[in-house]
């Protein structure tokens, strides 16, 4: 099991925008370089990308919701 | 002025400075500014909850709304600012435009109306002539504007415009001008009363990045004196003309080869840069637009303003302007600010604060007065060599690399500018100079 951290504080979200699907569902493949979540900070919307090659488990964070530096977003079977 | 303030504030930031300094304070929702700051019913809810008499936007958010200042005039709480009325029209850029061309105020060779198909685009493009500048008809900040060279590239562009308009903005309507080549921003201050109206000089803020502004100055050095009176006598024109009431100001592009202004728009609120003109021309412009939002005359008559010296401010952001001007928000852990004459430094720090992620990266503005230009740039350098912000990494090295920039310092430069000189790699890391005597 593998978590993806946050790298900065700020409002994360599972899909680009409300009309947009979530970047990842369970069960998905995940490669190294995917995008599988947002975060805004300051205004700036900063991607977070996957560093590890694996299968998407979950989000651990609702779309929407502050979170901090460091804090695990996502979980995923490396 | 002897007023009781209230400070409204989010779930985020009741920690912060202003909270502490006000008299009273009212929590208006939770940190995501769409429930709190920008809450229309939540925030008259809580104005009449304190019986506030009336409320000051400030900048950002709320500040330009129209349906936020008629929601304050159903409630019978006054907006310091101008009417509803003005707002929809001096904030819309076309009937902004037609307002301006009434008053005699130039405006940039554009489209008569808003447009609502590429091909309409097209044909106002040929008519205008290439570059044009593609801008969204309701927008409004600066962002979102592309330039198309060709028509190609605006048949390319137009429709990207169209659909980022209709998500922004709710309203898919085009603009369309000319592109002027590396323009100069100017802008003038301006005052009214609903019947009179002053200006406060212009602001030169040409020092841009992604089209904000990071460094600003007042005077503009590159005006000639009739060129500056000519300036300032057709933004109290407009101002008359629309009846006024508050602080304004009036953008304009310069093209320093041919001297010629072009009124771009008017932001019907105060400034984030009007400190340098407070430092010019030594009135508190905040004061001013509250006495005249509670119904009183202007207090200065044109000929009592009087313009001394040269001001310059700095934005210091939480941002890593080595790291692509990353956002950092963080804890402040240290603390020191710059004292003397003709310093002075507006912030919402202390020691131990932590700076919220949700909101603009803006920490605080460092504005230094000198008695000509070049007294001011050497001043600045003094002043940010003694500000000191610990735990979070800032813009400061930007605005001393920027200050001792022979382009800067010769005022060469314009709206293009910072960009390419930021690209070549001109703000190199160096070392904190430190403990040294100077």
């Amino acid at each position: 099991m593998v978590q993806v951290l946050s790298p900065v504080p700020g409002t994360f979200y599972t899909q680009a925008s409300p009309e947009e699907p979530v970047y990842k569902a369970a069960g998905d493949a995940v490669s190294v370089g995917d995008t599988v979540g947002l975060i805004e900070v300051m205004k700036m919307f900063i991607e977070v990308k996957a560093e590890v090659a694996g299968a998407f488990t979950e989000y651990l964070v609702e779309s929407g919701g502050a979170v901090t530096a460091g804090q695990p977003l996502a979980e995923m079977e490396a | 002025m002897g007023i009781h303030t209230i400070q409204a504030h989010s779930e985020a930031d009741a920690d912060m400075l202003a909270v502490r300094l006000a008299d009273e304070a009212v929590c208006i929702g939770p940190a995501q500014a769409a429930l709190s700051y920008l809450n229309v019913e939540g925030i008259v809810a809580a104005s009449k909850a304190a019986c506030a008499d009336a409320v000051h936007p400030g900048y950002g958010f709320l500040a330009e709304n129209a349906g936020f200042v008629r929601a304050l005039d159903a409630a019978g709480i006054t907006f310091v600012g101008p009417s509803a009325d003005t707002i929809d029209a001096m904030g819309d850029k076309v009937s902004a435009r037609q307002a301006a061309q009434a008053a005699g105020v130039p405006v940039v060779p554009g489209s008569k109306g808003r447009l609502d198909t590429v091909d309409d685009a097209v044909g106002v493009a040929a008519e205008i002539g290439y570059p044009v500048m593609i801008k969204a008809a309701a927008g409004g900040g600066g962002k979102g504007i592309r330039i198309a060279g060709t028509e190609a590239e605006l048949r390319k562009m137009a429709p990207q415009a169209q659909a980022e308009a209709k998500a922004s903005f709710g309203d898919g309507g085009l603009y369309l001008e000319r592109a002027i080549q590396s323009p100069r921003h100017i802008e003038v201050q301006i005052m009214g009363d609903g019947t009179d109206a002053v200006h406060y000089f212009e602001r030169e803020c040409s020092l841009q990045r992604r089209r904000q502004k990071v460094w600003e100055e007042a005077g503009a050095d590159c005006l000639d004196a009739a060129t500056r009176a000519h300036l300032c006598d057709t933004a109290v024109a407009l101002a008359k003309a629309v009846n006024y009431v508050g602080a304004g100001t009036l953008e304009y592009l310069y093209d320093s080869t041919t001297s010629e202004f072009y009124f771009i728009e008017m932001n019907t609120r105060i400034q984030v840069e009007h400190p340098v003109t407070e430092m010019l021309t030594g009135t508190d412009l905040v004061q001013e637009m509250i006495h005249v939002a509670g119904g009183g005359n202007l207090r200065q008559r044109q000929s009592d303003i009087i313009r001394s010296g040269h001001a310059i401010e700095v934005r210091l952001n939480a941002e890593d302007p080595f790291l692509q001007f990353m956002p950092c928000p963080g804890q402040i852990t240290g603390l020191r600010v710059p004292e003397g004459e003709g310093i002075r430094f507006d912030h919402f720090l202390y020691e131990g604060y932590q700076i919220p992620p949700f909101y603009d990266s803006l920490l605080g503005k460092l504005i230094v007065h000198g008695r000509d230009r070049q007294a001011a740039i050497d001043l600045l350098i003094t002043a940010l060599k003694g500000l000191e912000i610990e735990g979070i990494k800032t813009t400061k090295p930007l605005h001393l690399a920027l200050a001792q920039d022979a382009g800067v310092r010769k005022d060469d430069f314009h709206t293009q500018w910072l960009e390419p000189w930021l690209a070549s790699g001109n703000l190199k890391p160096t070392p904190e100079i430190t403990g040294g005597t100077s």
